[in-house]
């Protein structure tokens, strides 16, 4: 650098952190925009906001929910539509981004003057983006999982009626675990809102029940090696616990095996470890006989009922869960059926409130409807299983289902009743003002 | 698990690391010095060398293959990015970066739309697992970790033994006095693109087995490689070798020990002290 004279070193250096800085801002930058669409009031199509995770962590369950989605919505134009109206859906990606997911919110309901929002997943974006549904006061229906809606820190437009919370899920799967699997837990869990609600329930609901937790084991989102978790679980645990997301999941998977093979206490996972991954996968041999919760069991059998195979058939779902299109592209099955069950609770929702166009009147209507819903049956509506809504929590509930790795197939043995999942509420919804 | 085992876990991950790390680095660290541009698509080329292994190795079934294919393919899509993109705007430092990050999206977004959002596992080509009295351990990162050494003595050996490695360092030294003495300084540009960029993909490709192809898998390669290059000293080759021994053990042993946000925290805080103390970096050259 001789000749380059005084202060280039400095110079150079500067030029670096102003690029690596230049990178942070640029990932936070919105994508393209999309010309205004009309507006439209009460005739015409009924049109849907579906904010989706296209890119960013949350890219492969956004890719399934955009699938289910718009199968859904062919089935339901089939039928007529909702009122009569035909359905269409207004997608925007908001790249797993809370802040984008906050804008995206916004963009749907004053530029594209949607009817209403559904299908946010990631929980991290619906805490993000449902403050601003709630100030521009437009029910805004996620899918989620998350306990956040639940537990009463949103607001009066948000619901989730189409998929169970992580909370239903722990309390009714964490007795049979104690009771079949081991008393002593070690936790493994996303260090963000969704992994804590694993964290708390599971930790209270065993404690409840006689089980002790050993040890908790955070992991930050973005973690990409965890070998060097492993050290933490203590040698006494019986039973571990993991539940993890994002494109990690089978290097943190393939790791855990490295690291206990033969040693390995039992293992229980939620299948979020596993979304979108091929149980096949070289590497995951070790899983077999380990347990995971499943929300909808992913591989169909001789017992499938027949309006489920109708429902793979429409999403174009595979008997191993995969896409029909190419057998690599494996679907996100215990979460995407949320997307299917939330636009026919939309339907049910609309057709009995008499919603015709956004506005403080019609909202109230079709808010109120939605908080009315006692009950869902089980059928080509509801295909996971039968439900029951609790108004005052917005929140859906359901049976969850326990399988075992079995020859690389993840066969069904044990599946709880909706009441096992049902926890005393803590909020109330219809309290709030509209 | 006892001290000593954790000790010896924290080791082993920190070495495997550092030397991946080093590999990874050492192409920004290559471009950087003989360029002087910072090319902030460096980790897209770690990820496009992860993507590209994925599809030769699925195609023709031999990680082999892949691992000759991926340099030889992001060597070339970083000789077509320089002749098309960095060549026309005549290498102008913050053009470059800006230029840079166009590609980073560019590419990654092309990506997206053909190889889709999933994290694609490739088996490993020698699977074996070293069963240590405390823990296991995957013999596959083992091996990285010795390929990526045995890549970093022969990049030491191409760039030290070599003609081509004599016009790398000369350009390096002094733009000018190398076109003076018949170095074609443009060939060697575009040769230090494509070197810096095969390198990364050679990265990304011995590690796709353990962490999988995902297209956003570039970000943390990028953030940590300018980690090691800034940490190392620019355009100093010795000290990006250092800086990610430095930085991988440092990384596996405090988060082994305490905690991996600790890690990362400890690591910028080790740029941080870098910068403010010896501001050319551990083996930076001096300024004029």
């Amino acid at each position: 650098m001789s000749h380059n004279g005084d202060g280039a070193v400095g110079l150079s250096r500067r030029r670096f952190l102003t690029a690596g800085a230049a990178v942070a801002l640029g990932a936070g930058l919105p994508g393209p925009r999309v010309p205004r669409a009309d507006a439209q009031a009460g005739s015409g199509p009924l049109r849907l906001g579906f904010q989706v995770h296209r890119t960013g962590i949350g890219a492969v369950y956004g890719r399934w929910y955009e699938r289910t989605t718009t199968a859904a919505v062919k089935l339901i134009n089939e039928k007529g539509g909702i009122a009569g109206r035909p359905v269409e859906i207004v997608a925007e990606d908001d790249g797993t981004d809370p802040k984008r997911g906050a804008e995206v919110v916004e963009k749907l309901a004053t530029q594209h003057k949607v009817d209403l929002i559904f299908g946010t997943l990631f929980s991290h974006v619906v805490i993000g983006s449902a403050p601003r549904a709630g100030q521009l006061k437009i029910p805004y229906l996620v899918v989620s999982e998350g306990y956040h809606v639940a537990s009463g820190r949103l607001n009066r437009y948000v619901f989730q009626p189409g998929i169970t919370d992580v909370r239903a899920q722990v309390t009714a799967v964490a007795p049979w675990i104690l009771k079949n699997l081991g008393k002593k837990a070690t936790l493994i869990f996303p260090d963000y809102a969704f992994g804590h609600d694993h964290r708390d329930f599971f930790s209270r609901v065993a404690t409840a029940q006689g089980g002790t937790i050993r040890a908790l084991v955070p992991i930050p989102p973005t973690e990409t090696s965890f070998t060097k978790y492993f050290p933490r679980v203590p040698a006494d645990t019986e039973v571990l616990y993991h539940v993890m997301v994002g494109p990690g999941v089978l290097t943190f998977v393939k790791e855990m095996g490295e690291h206990f093979a033969a040693r390995r206490p039992q293992i229980f996972g939620f299948v979020d470890s596993l979304e979108g991954v091929d149980l096949a996968s070289p590497g995951l041999d070790f899983l077999e006989g380990t347990y995971f919760w499943e929300a909808f069991p992913r591989y169909a059998g001789a017992g499938t009922p027949a309006h489920v195979r109708t429902y793979r058939e429409r999403v174009g779902v595979n008997d191993v869960g995969a896409s029909v299109n190419d057998p690599r592209d494996v679907s996100t099955f215990s979460h995407m059926f949320g997307c299917w069950e939330t636009l026919h609770v939309i339907k049910a929702a609309v057709e009995k409130s008499g919603y015709k166009k956004p506005g403080p009147a019609d909202y109230k209507a079709l808010i109120e409807t939605l908080e009315g819903f006692q009950s869902f049956a089980e059928g080509i509506e509801h295909p996971q299983g039968p439900k029951r809504f609790v108004g005052r929590l917005h929140q859906v509930f359901g049976q969850q289902v326990i399988s075992r790795v079995q020859k690389r197939r993840l066969e069904v043995v044990h599946r709880t009743a909706v009441e096992d999942s049902m926890y005393p509420p803590e909020a109330d919804y219809t309290k709030q003002p509209l | 698990m006892d001290l000593g085992p954790h000790l010896f876990l924290a080791l082993l991950e920190g070495l495997v690391g550092a030397f991946v790390l080093a590999l990874t680095a050492l192409g920004l660290s290559l471009v950087f010095g003989v360029m002087r541009i910072v090319n902030v698509a460096h980790g897209t080329f770690f990820m496009l060398g992860a993507v590209v292994t994925w599809y030769v190795s699925t195609l023709t079934g031999s990680f082999l293959v892949a691992l000759l294919a991926a340099p030889l393919a992001v060597g070339a899509v970083a000789i077509l990015a320089d002749r098309l993109v960095l060549r026309p705007i005549g290498y102008e430092p913050e053009s470059t970066i800006v230029a840079t990050i166009g590609l980073l999206y560019i590419l990654e977004q092309v990506v997206l739309m053909t190889y889709g959002p999933y994290a694609r596992p490739v088996a490993a080509p020698i699977y074996f697992r070293v069963d240590f009295p405390w823990f296991g351990y995957s013999g596959y990162k083992l091996v990285v970790a010795a390929v990526a050494g045995v890549l970093l003595v022969l990049a030491w050996l191409a760039l030290w033994r070599t003609t081509l490695g004599l016009h790398l360092r000369a350009t390096q030294q002094d733009r000018e006095m190398a076109q003076a003495f018949a170095v074609p300084v443009e060939r060697v540009y575009t040769l230090a693109f494509g070197l810096g960029g095969g390198l990364t993909a050679l990265a990304g490709a011995l590690i796709v087995p353990v962490q999988q192809a995902h297209y956003l898998m570039g970000l943390d390669a990028l953030l940590m490689s300018f980690v090691v290059v800034i940490l190392g000293g620019l355009g100093s080759l010795r000290g990006t070798v250092v800086a990610a021994l430095v930085v991988g053990l440092s990384d596996g042993a405090v988060s082994v020990l305490f905690s991996p946000t600790l890690a990362k925290i400890v690591a910028t805080l080790l740029v941080g002290l870098v910068l403010a103390v010896r501001g050319r970096g551990l083996f930076g050259e001096e300024s004029a």
